[in-house]
């Protein structure tokens, strides 16, 4: 039999034996429940067409005055000075790289799905990798606002641009911190476009079922005139194809340029050469949970949702999630091997601190929330209840959170000389500055789940068995 | 908007919907199928028939089309190459003109010229990243023509199934082989239904 017959089974059901033994090594369907073209427009559109839903308001009334919180605060940063923040001479760093390297991090699941499993033609990703990357995006934004105000005077944060100025001062090309100016300005652009690229047809869906003219011009606008041709297929395909190619190589990159600022420092516990595999591994990590965080309450909100994120969809998230974390606790191992083996009492001393020192509790909230606590996912009960997922993702969440203070806070507090020790400890407007940050995040993503197709829609459909040109045909 | 006129040209006549105002000039013939599959033999029979200006249209990009179609490869990654060369470059004249150049920067006592290379490697990469997928993105709806927000074939109002589950051809009268008779008794021979006459907006003479 050739593979292309396997569609041919409702038709041919004439050798019962043969069907049945290939039955059972079929793979699941990826959407479920036999639904039609028409069927994926409609659903995932009436979100998008229907009334605002009461819970929509609701949520977004207790989102969007959390959101406010990290403005408001920034204005009363910058209006009084840096001395508002908790950060001091050892930890400089502090929270806000911290939230920095935490919020970037997220945003790599968006790519990784988006790129890496489109390239390896993971046919699932489809109908969760929309959402993921508009949660990228989120994640960049809340992200970005961090380096911007860390700078201090943020009047003059255009001398990281490269413009000639008045003074002909130019920037040091060879500061990582530098690279990572271009680093994620260049992954928030090509997100953005990535995203954009791939919302282009599922706009024109909507801007062609569209009933009242306000909606049709906003939507029409936004879908730039997509008729949906083959001749205009095979140039977008290839302009996805291609942004697939370039994300790859650039989420790989931005973490490891983002943990270039701390590897080519010397400073005992972050002159490392595991860094940049180990960032990136953290990052998918992180990513994904956050993912399945948003995922999932979004599942129970619309149940239909459940014949395109089906339970395989969550069950594979799951698995990733296992092996990115037990890369994550290789790496939290190695540290300590090579700290040891390294006999450099500097970073011996330093891992010791990690572990023993002040911060003890940060530590091993990080090894029993990253590192232990997934380890669950090796069972497939553990995989498919629903409430278990989400509780290992919020642990994951505030585990990798945990590991980028643990980085920061406990590495700076203790370096060389005793005389320069200090502890770091956060102000309020520290602490709500962070919170706002979700705030922000969840606002945005209830936005987009209101005003854009939150699935997307044209590769769902292209996964269909009758999308195939040859669906129901003997070759 | 729409009217059906019957033509009568023999025993078999195919009738034909008007799409747009029937006084502005003809746009092209288009035809409706159901499945991607009845789309993807219709079109094959399409190019052998030796039309030009037409496409296919559907809810999703279909596998093996542009074969179906005729149609060589996007050449939009030759573009996309050029863009990451640019980006490439100007990553290069930028660090070592500024760093080694205009503005030397002694960091520790370490040195600032030409083999200071790997240093300038990461933004290189990121730069070359930036132009080739900005050259993508809106090399492709160059390439597609886009943004262009009306169209003759937003005149049909069956065409709005477009981006949902129905699929089209159409086929342009400025084809050189295209004769509104032998055409419309070609589309209406290959399958499909709601066989249509696409009209332009009558303001676009």
């Amino acid at each position: 039999m050739d593979q292309h017959t396997e569609h041919n089974s409702q038709e041919s059901p004439d050798q019962p034996h043969l069907l049945a033994q290939r039955d059972g090594i079929k793979r699941p369907p990826l959407v479920l429940n036999k639904r039609t073209m028409g069927w994926i427009s409609s659903y995932v559109s009436t979100i998008v067409e229907s009334k605002t839903p009461l819970w929509w308001y609701i949520s977004i009334a207790i989102t969007s005055p959390i959101a406010l919180l990290t403005p408001l605060l920034i204005c009363y940063l910058v209006s009084t000075g840096v001395g508002v923040w908790g950060n001091n001479s050892p930890v400089a760093w502090a929270w806000d790289i911290t939230n920095f390297v935490f919020w970037i991090g997220i945003g790599h699941a968006g790519t990784l799905i988006s790129a890496i499993l489109f390239l390896t033609r993971q046919k699932w990703r489809t109908s969760i990798n929309r959402a993921a990357e508009a949660m990228t995006l989120f994640a960049v934004v809340c992200a970005g606002i961090y380096p911007l105000f860390h700078v201090g005077r943020v009047w003059k944060v255009y001398f990281l641009a490269p413009v000639p100025n008045s003074n002909a001062i130019w920037q040091n090309f060879r500061s990582p911190l530098l690279w990572d100016v271009f680093a994620v300005s260049t992954y928030f652009t090509v997100s953005i476009l990535f995203w954009y690229t791939g919302l282009i047809p599922d706009l024109a869906t909507i801007r062609d079922r569209c009933t009242t003219k306000i909606k049709k011009f906003f939507y029409g606008i936004l879908a730039l005139g997509w008729r949906g041709g083959n001749r205009q297929w095979r140039h977008y395909e290839m302009a996805y194809l291609l942004l697939a190619g370039l994300s790859t190589p650039l989420v790989l990159s931005v973490h490891s340029v983002v943990s270039f600022d701390f590897a080519t420092s010397v400073i005992p516990g972050w002159h490392a050469t595991i860094f940049p595999p180990y960032f990136v591994a953290g990052a998918i990590f992180g990513g994904f949970a956050m993912v399945l965080t948003i995922m999932l309450p979004a599942r129970a909100i619309y149940p239909q949702l459940h014949d395109m994120i089906t339970p395989m969809h969550i069950d594979k998230m799951c698995k990733v999630i296992l092996l990115t974390g037990s890369i994550v606790g290789y790496a939290y191992l190695m540290e300590l091997f090579m700290a040891w083996y390294g006999a450099n009492p500097y970073e011996r001393a330093a891992f010791w601190y990690r572990a023993f020192g002040p911060y003890w509790w940060a530590y091993w909230s990080m090894m029993f929330c990253n590192v232990i606590s997934p380890q669950v996912f090796w069972f497939p009960w553990c995989r498919k209840n629903i409430f278990v997922v989400f509780i290992i993702c919020m642990f994951v969440n505030a585990g990798m959170w945990f590991e980028r203070f643990v980085i920061i806070a406990t590495t700076l507090a203790r370096d060389f000389l005793p005389s320069s020790w200090g502890m770091f400890h956060p102000t309020w407007v520290d602490i709500f500055t962070f919170i706002g940050t979700f705030g922000i995040f969840t606002t945005l993503f209830l936005l987009f789940v209101r005003f854009l197709p939150m699935i997307c829609m044209f590769e769902v459909k292209a996964v269909l068995p009758e999308a195939n040109p040859h669906y129901g045909e003997d070759h | 908007m729409e009217k059906i006129t019957k033509v009568t040209m023999n025993t078999s006549a195919p009738t034909i919907t008007t799409a747009g105002p029937a006084t502005a000039p003809l746009f092209g013939l288009g035809i409706e199928f159901e499945s991607a599959r009845d789309l993807y033999h219709a079109a094959e029979k399409v190019r052998d028939a030796g039309y030009k200006k037409w496409d296919t249209y559907s809810p999703f990009p279909i596998h093996g089309m542009d074969e179906a179609m005729g149609l060589q490869k996007s050449w939009l990654s030759a573009l996309v190459f050029i863009g990451g060369l640019t980006g490439f470059t100007l990553a290069l004249a930028l660090e070592f003109g500024t760093s080694s150049f205009l503005y030397p920067l002694v960091v520790a006592g370490k040195p600032t010229n030409l083999f200071t290379i790997p240093a300038f490697f990461p933004i290189m990469f990121e730069l070359t990243i930036l132009f080739a997928a900005l050259t993508a993105t809106f090399g492709m709806l160059a390439l597609n023509g886009l943004p262009r927000w009306n169209h003759p074939n937003f005149n049909w109002d069956r065409f709005n199934k477009v981006t949902e589950d129905k699929f089209f051809i159409a086929i342009e009268s400025s084809d050189q082989k295209f004769s509104f008779e032998a055409t419309s008794a070609f589309l209406n021979s290959l399958g499909g239904n709601h066989l249509t006459a696409i009209h332009e907006d009558s303001g676009n003479e």
